[in-house]
């Protein structure tokens, strides 16, 4: 398992790094200030840094008029206004130039495309256009026509210049970060009633144009990136940086590879799960077929059609998504085919919070359809081993002939971290169930004596004609069948095809202390937070807490009661108003099961961790 | 049963197992039977002929087929036939569907995969009318019918197939009565000729909730005189004595007859479905008099899937990535010792 945390506790996992760049004209400073100023009124604590060090002062020649402004915030103590950059504001070619050092890789850089013309790509040096030549592959770039967005904002503000409707435009990435970083405007537009007071057209267009921005960055669901750990004892290897969505993305894409089957993605947007169709709609070189549909219920049915026909099939959405998904979901558990469902969870109910993380949709994806409907459900928990849970994923609905959920949750899919890069030669083997008869009797509906799993005959494949459908159907033959006994049957094997799972998947092992007093219960995307309290406790000489983390929620693994034998109390740790308790309750009586639950939107915090944990061992 | 190319199939090749439940005097026999007979004709094997189908009466069709088939959902048959066509496509493969099942809950994805024109081919049982859920009026009903859920009168002015289809841009759309199976047969074979999205509607009388609504064009008595089956490059004409026949009277369709007027044969109209501009064929769905049945449109185009498979040798072609372990060591990685 991943280790993901940070060794010294003054970089709690909420700290960002912010820095605001362009020509000395832009602003960059009050930006800046204004920034930082509101963070802090927010409660952050903050670090600030106007002057930039050396390193990343402007060098000599063109490059020279280059202005920045660094904030480092963060909701507990922040010691240093960091060194490495989450999110990159650049207003020119040459303020990205002499900054893009200092961004982490996989991390987001929003530009002024209006600035990148040839005169100034020229002056900043660059031979070809940056954003045009793939030299920021390996950043999340969110260009922006800035200038003119501001133009067209202010068209109707009366008694100002060209010139003051340009420098307004600072303005506009403000408001774009404060829309991305949960900030409020307030701040930032009194002080233009106060500082501009007697000019009020510029306050208007002040007020304008920040405005505009913020609704800019609501309107693109921009997200920023939020998961910023560094491990502390990475195992010797070949590593790189990589976003959850992007490391599902490549899980599946080495499955396919390994089993040797083509991969065919049906999707629709949705945030934030679309960078994963963004990511494998760019390598059809691996012979993957993608298919943006017209609508979530087109992609999961033609994923389905192409699992019919013998491909490794998927589809991704969130939430919404997966409400509208759920007949064809039921129709791929009846019929019995392979297929991966991905949900990058998000705050609901309904819409929601889009660009927030949640794990409210665990009972979603085990109960969310009409009848007896079980599914495989696991959980990615970093965004790095969302490339094995992928591919996990994948291994599963082969080898079981089942439909598999797979959770991530927008908190690591858009939050990057180093991922060990692991080539399919490392992956287990995976199999499946393609079957041709070799002239003995056969049926669609027989089964794999250990699995349960059922034959996979495929079209193309002569003499193995057959049909399959939403009726239920009879236990040998397949054909459609209403006798009463047979439909109890079929729904109770159905169900142990699913529990059966449990002998192929790992055993539990919990971290920290064996037994004791206290076992911390997570699942999926809150692994980095909750091991880091953990982790800091026992750090402190806490030796009574265990941690365990679920990857695998249904079913769930086999040893899954005896551990929680092992502890006085338990509580479960979840961003939603208690899934994981309710199902841990619902299979296991009699155990003490308290909850820690989040609704914000927001990952857990250390503080707030800590101080539950040490609460419930008193 | 194993099937070879080189083996001549009959009809009887293609009845599966099961026993046909619809209701007696329905034309989905006629349908089913034209398919069986259809097919032997098409020169394609049997293990790669598949049949997806939605809900509804027509949706049981799959099951009625001795080759590969899936009763899918609601609806969605489209969508799910996309995925089987995408996934291999030497696959000749049939969508099942009729008019609640495509028109209204599965609207979109009927839109959708004819503006995309994947090399599917649609039968579209339309009988203007909910049978299987007993009787409530459809997207084809017509205004004033009288249905389980209409008991005064249906509010909802219809769909007419073609004209929605041809406005989704259909390449391919035809129109059958359903007792007419050797014409039917006929088609079937073309649909599965054509590359693209080819749509047949069947005129589909159900016998038990709307019986006879096709009477006036499709009974053997009236067929001749109402029904105009139109065929490329043949003039349009049609009447018991082959007198009457279409002409273009300023923008719109006119009933003529031949020796009248001084019309002759020379000044009807000859049928083109092969013309690119959808108007005329829009106009010919249009009619109810005379209802136009056969290929009324017929226009090459890439389907879909050639275009995709176009773009992605394209793409293998300049990539540098031959397997996964090229794109994972690409760009910025880094040694931990």
């Amino acid at each position: 398992m991943d280790v993901l945390e940070s060794k010294r506790p003054s970089q709690p996992l909420e700290a960002v790094v912010i820095r605001f760049v362009g020509d000395s004209g832009d602003g960059m400073q009050l930006t800046g200030t204004q920034f930082s100023d509101t963070s802090a009124m927010f409660g952050n604590d903050i670090a600030t840094f106007p002057n930039f060090p050396a390193e990343i002062r402007a060098p000599q020649g063109s490059l020279y008029g280059v202005s920045g402004y660094q904030v480092h915030i963060g909701s507990v103590q922040i010691s240093t206004p960091g060194d490495d950059v989450d999110l990159l504001v650049a207003m020119n070619p040459a303020g990205l130039k002499t900054n893009l050092h200092a961004v982490k890789p996989g991390h987001t850089i929003i530009v002024d495309t209006d600035a990148f013309t040839q005169k100034n790509l020229d002056k900043a040096q660059y031979e070809s256009n940056p954003l045009e030549d793939g030299s920021l592959a390996n950043y999340r770039v969110i260009e922006v026509e800035m200038t003119s967005l501001t133009k067209e904002a202010l068209k109707d503000v009366d008694g100002l210049d060209n010139k003051s409707i340009t420098r307004t435009k600072n303005m506009f990435a403000l408001g774009m970060v404060y829309w991305m970083y949960n900030r409020s405007m307030e701040h930032t537009i009194e002080f233009f009633n106060t500082k501009f007071k007697g000019r009020p057209e510029i306050v208007e267009a002040n007020t304008k144009v920040l405005k505009t921005g913020y609704y800019f960055a609501e309107t693109l669901e921009l997200i920023p990136n939020a998961y910023t750990v560094s491990p502390a004892k990475m195992e010797p290897g070949t590593y790189r940086i990589i976003m959850g969505n992007k490391a599902t993305a490549w899980g599946f894409l080495a499955a396919a590879e390994k089993s040797g089957m083509e991969l065919f993605l049906g999707s629709y947007p949705i945030t934030p799960a679309s960078d994963i169709l963004h990511e494998l709609v760019k390598h059809g070189h691996f012979g993957v077929k993608s298919l943006q549909a017209e609508d979530e219920i087109a992609g999961i049915s033609s994923a389905i059609g192409a699992a019919f026909a013998g491909d490794l099939a998927i589809t991704t959405t969130s939430g919404p998504g997966l409400a509208l998904k759920g007949e064809a979901l039921g129709l791929a558990m009846m019929i019995e085919l392979p297929l991966v469902v991905v949900n990058v969870q998000r705050g609901g109910p309904s819409t929601g919070l889009p660009t927030k993380t949640e794990q409210s949709d665990l009972l979603q994806a085990m109960y969310g359809r009409n009848g007896e409907s079980p599914v495989i459900v696991i959980a990615a928990s970093t965004p790095a081993n969302c490339f094995r849970y992928a591919y996990l994923a994948a291994k599963l609905t082969l080898e079981h002939m089942t439909p598999v959920v797979l959770l991530s949750d927008g908190y690591i899919a858009n939050g990057s971290a180093p991922w060990k890069i692991c080539t399919v030669d490392e992956m287990p083997e995976i199999n499946n169930h393609r079957f041709k008869s070799n002239g003995e009797e056969w049926h669609a509906y027989d089964r794999d004596p250990d699995s349960l799993a059922r034959r996979w005959p495929i079209p193309g494949t002569p003499g193995m004609e057959h049909r399959v459908g939403g009726l239920e159907k009879h236990q040998v033959t397949g054909n459609v069948s209403y006798v009463p006994e047979n439909h109890e049957y079929m729904t109770k094997i159905r169900a142990e095809k699913i529990k059966r799972v449990q002998n192929y998947i790992p055993e539990l092992e919990p971290e920290f202390a064996q037994n004791g007093d206290l076992l911390v219960v997570g699942w999926g995307g809150t692994y980095g937070s909750l091991h880091s309290a953990v982790n800091h406790l026992a750090e402190e000489g806490i030796d009574t807490i265990g941690y365990a983390h679920f990857n695998y929620l249904n079913p769930l693994p086999k040893n899954t009661e005896e551990l929680l034998k092992r502890y006085k109390k338990i509580v479960v740790c979840e961003l939603n108003n208690g899934q994981f308790a309710k199902i841990l309750r619902m299979h296991f009586d009699g155990y003490d099961i308290v909850q820690f639950n989040k609704i914000q939107g927001l990952p857990f915090g250390n503080t707030e961790l800590m101080e539950k944990f040490k609460q419930l061992l008193k | 049963m194993e099937a070879t190319a080189d083996k001549k199939y009959t009809f009887r090749d293609f009845e599966s197992d099961q026993e046909v439940r619809w209701c007696p005097g329905c034309d989905d026999y006629v349908i089913l039977r034209s398919m069986q007979k259809a097919l032997p004709e098409m020169g394609v094997k049997k293990e790669d002929v598949v049949f997806i189908s939605g809900i509804g009466c027509s949706s049981r069709f799959p099951y009625y087929m001795d080759t590969f088939g899936m009763h899918g959902i609601h609806g969605r048959a489209p969508a799910i036939a996309t995925g089987v066509k995408l996934a291999n496509n030497d696959l000749s493969v049939w969508v099942i569907t009729g008019d609640g099942d495509s028109m209204a809950i599965g609207g979109n994805h009927f839109i959708h995969v004819l503006r995309r024109n994947v090399d599917l081919n649609i039968v579209l049982f339309n009988n203007e009318i909910y049978g299987l859920t007993k009787g409530q009026f459809s997207p084809t009903s017509l205004v004033g019918q009288k249905t389980k859920s209409s008991p005064y009168g249906n509010t909802q002015p219809p769909f007419s197939p073609g004209e929605l289809a041809i406005g989704a841009q259909a390449r391919f759309f035809a129109r059958i009565g359903g007792n007419t199976p050797k014409e039917m047969t006929q088609i079937f074979i073309d649909c599965h000729n054509f590359k693209g999205t080819s749509l047949v509607e069947v005129l589909q009388n159900c016998p038990i909730f709307n019986n006879g609504a096709f009477d006036q064009y499709t009974d053997k008595k009236v067929r001749a005189d109402r029904q105009l089956f139109v065929e490329h490059g043949k003039p349009m004409i049609f009447g018991t004595n082959r007198d009457k026949g279409l002409i273009l009277n300023g923008l719109k369709l006119e009933v003529v007859t031949i020796g009248e007027n001084g019309i002759t044969e020379e000044d009807i109209l000859v049928h083109d479905a092969e013309e690119k501009d959808p108007t005329l064929h829009q106009m010919l769905v249009r009619m109810d008099y005379p209802m136009i049945t056969g290929i009324i449109r017929r226009v090459k185009d890439l389907t879909f899937e050639e275009r995709e498979n176009a773009q992605r040798e394209q793409v293998k072609k300049n990539s540098k990535f031959k397997k996964t372990s090229d794109l994972f060591y690409s760009g910025d990685v880094y040694q931990v010792i």
